[in-house]
């Protein structure tokens, strides 16, 4: 799996070289990924990932449509359990703890690992309650006092509540899309987990929300781990300090984002930074 | 050059499609004209159909809403009604009264001295108005032995007589009355001593031989009584196997089984049913028949499969986005479900509920089986009563050869037809209820 460090020029691999190109392992993981398989029904949506992901960091999932980066991430908070005849096989591992371990609950694994979803799907409910909601159902506030507390600071932290604050009680379907897509940030974050999956958090929202959202991700990451899937290559290299790139169901390369972006030694990364294809 | 030629030969392509568009836009113009105004027409005629269906028993239903009643001054006779003169409530009770009205009668008439004319005279009151003076007595046992001028209900066919649709000007062979009776009535009418009045009777009652003593009441509790049965069995359990089915269950060979077989049900005609309640709840769990429970048993089994399948698809169309919102902050299967599903998922639910109902509600075939066809004249006090059903009820009246049910029968539709708007006014209330929390 590791491969020499020495090799001098970029896109020394070859089209045709199937093992992870990169350096998968980091110290002092959050989240060990070995020999990951996914399969939905026949097809192998993902072949033999292994990955890590470091405390603190942001790290970037790219690749062309349906190379299955949102399934690997999907994975990483089991949330292809509810996709009928998903399997997956291999280890992944939060904190040492295997995630996929016979008879582990997925609700305090969802409750440690939040999501955020392509498109912004808040309750249909008021904004108070969409950001109350987990905090209630896990018990993470005594008394009422205590939920206001945590919805304003969940909401501080989403870069929302200047702009909410008067209007708690209105429903969070009325926003504008970046405003609904930063409420269900907040939504995430009020439950405290340690690692946010955000799955093309911003492919619907326009460059002034995407901004905004690139920056509470950088705020974030201080107490947060977060993964990101995104389809813009600049905006991996804003956000992130490691990018994976996966193509057609393997993962290609790993590294650092500077190095996949200025210097990607696998031909298939080269290809499509450089916009050959994808 | 060569991209110049390129660029004209593109633009002439241009034109060539621009042209052929313009070309048969007519053709899909008047294609969409023609559908509107199908569409149209479709929708006036079906109108027009149900403003002559509701025209025509509005028409008919609303004379019976009416009952003819004539003034007679009754004497409450001791020695006719407590010749012993006990003066008890028992004894009362079973007194003669139709004594008192052939009194009145002859003593308003006293030309009529031949037996046969003295019964004809006697049967111009309905068979009910020994009932209604037992009633006043009750009511203001004070009265006893003195005059009083009381309003009893006459005959069905006076009152057809009265309200015009017994026709006098035909032979006295070819109708129910005879020339001496109408000269009866007409001198009743001419003393003042007839009118139309609000037929509480109508509304009060439950089913009799005698038109004028037939009322709606019993048939609308016993439909009340089965339809409770129904709804607090088929609501509870159908959209608790909708929710186990769609959300919890696992997908494999047994749920599409499952799945199959209620698609099936749905469509097994309703006599089956009633086939079924006679085998197994009467016959063989012994449940009292004729009774609402057994007939919200049966409606329960009809209409399980209806609210399943539209509560299921109801559960479906709530957006996945929203499952997996809930689910990616660690909410479990049920708070899932229970918080957010749920409410999204309920208008959908109650429109399945309410067209559940509404068919069990407007069901007889399968009642027809578990007896609740059978001539019962009590008003159900409970759901063991023996009872019948509004449908049955029109069925019954439908078929009857009196006239006074013609009109009845076609009130009996509008009382059934305004339980059904209740009931789904209702239920809309609730849905927009729902619906307003978002």
């Amino acid at each position: 799996m590791r491969h020499p460090e020495n090799i001098p020029t970029s896109a020394s691999f070859s089209r045709d070289h199937i093992q992870t190109v990169g350096n998968i392992f980091v110290k002092d993981a959050r989240i060990e990924c070995r020999s990951v398989d996914v399969f939905y029904g026949e097809k192998h949506a993902i072949q033999d990932v292994s990955l890590d992901v470091g405390r603190n960091e942001v790290i970037a999932l790219i690749g062309p449509s349906g190379c299955g980066k949102s399934t690997f991430l999907r994975c990483l908070n089991r949330m292809n359990d509810t996709i009928p005849g998903c399997r997956v096989s291999g280890e992944i591992k939060l904190d040492g703890q295997d995630i996929y371990a016979e008879g582990l609950d997925v609700v305090p694994l969802r409750a440690q690992v939040g999501m955020v979803f392509q498109k912004p799907n808040p309750f249909p409910k008021s904004i108070f309650e969409n950001v109350a909601y987990g905090p209630r159902i896990h018990g993470l506030a005594s008394n009422k006092l205590e939920l206001e507390e945590i919805v304003e600071k969940s909401l501080r932290r989403a870069g929302l509540w200047e702009e909410v604050k008067d209007y708690l009680r209105h429903p969070g379907t009325g926003l504008s899309g970046g405003q609904q897509q930063r409420l269900c940030i907040a939504r995430t974050i009020a439950v405290n987990p340690e690692v946010i999956l955000m799955d093309e958090p911003c492919s619907a929202l326009d460059p002034i929300a995407t901004a905004k959202i690139e920056q509470l991700m950088d705020d974030l990451r201080e107490h947060y781990t977060i993964a990101i899937v995104t389809h813009s290559m600049q905006q991996a290299a804003r956000v992130s300090q490691r990018t994976a790139y996966f193509h057609l169901g393997k993962l290609i390369e790993v590294g650092e984002t500077a190095q996949i972006f200025t210097d990607p030694r696998h031909q298939l990364t080269e290809d499509y930074i450089t916009g050959r294809f994808g | 050059m060569s991209n110049r030629t390129e660029e004209n030969k593109s633009s002439n392509q241009g034109i060539r499609t621009h042209e052929i568009v313009k070309a048969g836009l007519h053709r899909r113009r008047a294609a969409e004209i023609r559908f509107k105004a199908y569409g149209f027409i479709c929708i006036v005629a079906g109108l027009g159909f149900l403003m002559a269906l509701f025209g025509n028993i509005i028409a008919h239903a609303w004379s019976a809403f009416e009952q003819t009643y004539v003034a007679l001054d009754v004497t409450f006779d001791e020695s006719v009604l407590d010749p012993e003169g006990k003066h008890d409530a028992a004894n009362l009770a079973s007194a003669d009264y139709p004594a008192l009205t052939k009194r009145s009668l002859a003593a308003m008439f006293p030309e009529v001295k031949d037996r046969l004319e003295k019964r004809s005279l006697n049967a111009l009151l309905s068979s009910g108005a020994a009932y209604e003076l037992r009633r006043v007595l009750a009511k203001d046992p004070a009265l006893l032995g003195k005059t009083e001028r009381i309003w009893l209900p006459v005959d069905d066919d006076v009152d057809m007589l009265v309200k015009g649709q017994i026709d006098r000007d035909i032979g006295e062979g070819d109708r129910r009355m005879k020339d001496y009776q109408i000269a009866w009535i007409d001198k009743l009418i001419a003393s003042g001593r007839v009118e139309k009045r609000f037929n509480k009777q109508f509304f009060t009652s439950g089913d009799s031989r005698e038109p004028e003593m037939a009322g709606i009441w019993g048939a609308l509790m016993g439909s009340l009584f089965t339809l409770i049965v129904t709804g607090a069995l088929s609501l509870p359990i159908g959209i608790a196997s909708a929710i186990y089915l769609e959300e919890f269950a696992p997908r494999n060979r047994w749920t599409d089984i499952i799945e199959v077989n209620i698609n099936n049900l749905a469509a097994v005609p309703s006599i089956v049913f009633g086939l079924l309640g006679l085998a197994v709840f009467i016959n063989f769990f012994g449940l009292p028949r004729s009774s609402p429970l057994v007939g919200g048993l049966v409606l329960t089994l009809m209409t399980l499969p209806v609210i399943i399948i539209a509560a299921r698809s109801a559960l479906k169309s709530v957006p996945p986005s929203i499952r997996e919102a809930a689910l990616g902050i660690g909410a479990s299967q049920m708070q899932t479900v229970f918080h957010h599903v749920l409410p999204l998922a309920m208008p959908g639910m109650l429109t399945g509920a309410i067209i559940g109902m509404a068919r069990a509600l407007g069901e007889s075939a399968p009642l027809l089986m578990i007896g609740m066809v059978a001539f019962i004249v009590d008003v159900p006090g409970s759901l063991t009563d023996p009872s019948t059903v509004l449908p049955v009820q029109i069925y019954l009246w439908a078929d009857s050869s009196e006239r006074g049910f013609v009109e009845r029968t076609s009130a009996a539709i509008l009382v059934l037809l305004a339980f059904l708007i209740t009931m789904n006014g209702l239920a809309v209330y609730l849905r927009k209820h729902y619906e307003r929390r978002w």
